[in-house]
């Protein structure tokens, strides 16, 4: 990164972590909550997303580049900190860890999320429906990897919120930090209370 | 007096800067209110290890004895801090000193911190008052101001704040916490703003402010109390600022 656009491509990935790929996050697990209306409730909803106009285009523009950007500049970022929270055990040393490792599985998970349910069902003309993430987390396994992955992802989000705040100079000083934590630890319980309770009600709904 | 009582350390010593580092473990003669530079004092003066062995005397940096010179920064258990006032009745024995990691090892516990002194001339951490012609008196700064530069004036450029950040490190160019603080510094005084926009430019560069994670164990570790996170916040403001005023163009920006 040389040349000078570190200064650039940081901003860029720190906007990008929010605006749009964690305004779509926030959006993917609240529609996704449908679940718990029932089935039909669900697959109405994730048919009126998948019948939204110019979907092709917002879906590369506004999820797909975005996150890719994100994700390649992420794991560059996490392997050049040596992390170190063993001799300085501090709450933010940990968030710093944390965002780190979330970031890793996020990625893994996102990878394989958007496989089995976006590209495998594309090419063999599965529909996207109830039944199908039913049949996905009846599994306890995948169950647990879809548990680890969405509330990795939620973490990363709401932490991601709090230093974008400080890397773009929002919250200067130390109160507005720690009053933004709690802000941050808030919609980490919310997103993940929204997106956990989904997740169990396709592994529990009996068909 | 505690007859017989002794103290023991464990130092990582390293004979020059290319040399494989090795450990040596010594037990000297308990004095009240030693401190670690003195315990260094008395393995300089009878240097014998714990096994009895003749062995060279361990080198370490030293100055001002009174934590303001910085010159004698080392990782005492683990943590980088000042070894001059790092007293021995508060360390849990046996007492491990390393040379911080951060820097090269010139010998033993000495480290050199060239590369802080190097940020500080890249950042411009002066205030320009020498001229051609007699420059006149600068203009009043208000006292609240002043006190407040003050706490921020405090940095020795110890290193052991860049000791402390993850992502300062061999894979990365980060300049680090403490002359980002003093840009915030040097900024903020009415004859040091002349090079606002210069600062601001070589923090935007690579390497500079936007490599910080936000960590935060600058802020923990320094022993000087200095506001780093907040100085790299407001500077992060300041950055946001300067990048929409060079983008969309701005007359506040000469
Ligand atoms: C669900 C998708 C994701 C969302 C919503 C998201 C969101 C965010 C946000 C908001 C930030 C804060 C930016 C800042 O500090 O200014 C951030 C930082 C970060 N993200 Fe992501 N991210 C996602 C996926 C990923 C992935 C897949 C990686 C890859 C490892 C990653 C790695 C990172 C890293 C390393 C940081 C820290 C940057 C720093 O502190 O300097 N993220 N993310
Ligand atoms: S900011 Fe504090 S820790 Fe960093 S070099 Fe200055 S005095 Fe040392
Ligand atoms: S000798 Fe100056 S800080 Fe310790």
């Amino acid at each position: 990164m040389s040349d000078n656009r570190e200064f650039f491509y940081r901003r860029l990935h720190s906007l990008l972590g929010v605006i749009p790929v964690g305004i779509f996050l926030t959006q993917h697990l609240i529609v996704n909550n449908f679940a718990r209306y029932g089935a039909e409730s669900f697959n109405r909803a994730a048919a009126f997303m998948e019948n939204l106009p110019f979907r092709y285009f917002l879906e590369v523009f506004v999820i797909f580049l975005p996150l890719l950007f994100h994700a390649i500049y992420g794991v560059y970022i996490a392997f050049t900190a040596k992390n170190n929270v063993s001799r300085f055990g501090f709450f933010r040393n940990w968030m710093f860890y944390l965002q780190r490792i979330t970031g890793i599985i996020t990625l893994i998970f996102v990878v394989w999320h958007t496989w089995e349910t976006r590209i495998a069902t594309a090419i063999n003309g599965t529909e996207v429906n109830f039944a199908l993430m039913q049949g996905i987390l009846d599994n306890p396994f995948m169950l647990t990897f879809y548990i680890v992955g969405v509330v990795s992802a939620v973490f990363h989000f709401a932490n991601g919120l709090w230093s974008f705040a400080v890397s773009w100079g929002i919250t200067v000083t130390p109160r507005s930090q720690v009053v933004f934590t709690y802000i941050t630890l808030f919609v980490f319980v919310a997103l993940s209370y929204i997106s956990v309770s989904t997740l169990l009600t396709f592994a529990t709904t009996q068909g | 007096m505690s007859e017989g009582k002794t103290v023991t350390l464990i130092i990582k010593r390293q004979d020059g800067p290319d040399s494989t580092p090795y450990t040596e473990e010594f037990k000297i003669p308990y004095r009240e209110n030693m401190n670690v530079i003195s315990a260094l004092m008395e393995i300089r003066r009878n240097p014998v290890n714990a096994k009895g062995e003749n062995t060279t005397p361990v080198q370490w940096e030293m100055g001002c004895l009174e934590e303001v010179c910085g010159a004698c920064s080392m990782n005492i258990n683990g943590k980088p801090r000042q070894a001059c006032t790092a007293l021995i009745d508060q360390l849990e024995q046996p007492i491990r000193l390393e040379p911080m990691s951060t820097f090269p090892v010139v010998r033993d516990l000495a480290v050199d911190r060239t590369r802080m002194f190097d940020s500080l001339k890249r950042v411009k951490a002066w205030i320009p008052i020498d001229g051609t012609y007699d420059l006149g008196p600068g203009p009043r700064m208000a006292e609240s101001k002043r006190q407040w530069a003050y706490e921020l004036s405090k940095c020795m450029t110890c290193g052991v704040c860049l000791e402390a950040c993850p992502n300062v490190n061999s894979n990365s160019n980060f300049i680090g916490p403490a002359p980002l603080s003093q840009v915030r510094l040097f900024n903020a005084h009415p004859t040091g703003a002349f090079h606002k926009k210069e600062r601001m430019e070589t923090i935007m560069g690579d390497g500079g402010l936007a490599n910080c994670g936000n960590s935060q164990n600058c802020v923990q570790s320094c022993p000087k109390g200095i506001p780093l996170t907040t100085s790299i916040a407001a500077l992060n403001r300041e950055a946001t600022a300067q990048s929409f005023k060079n983008f969309f163009g701005s007359d506040y920006n000469v």
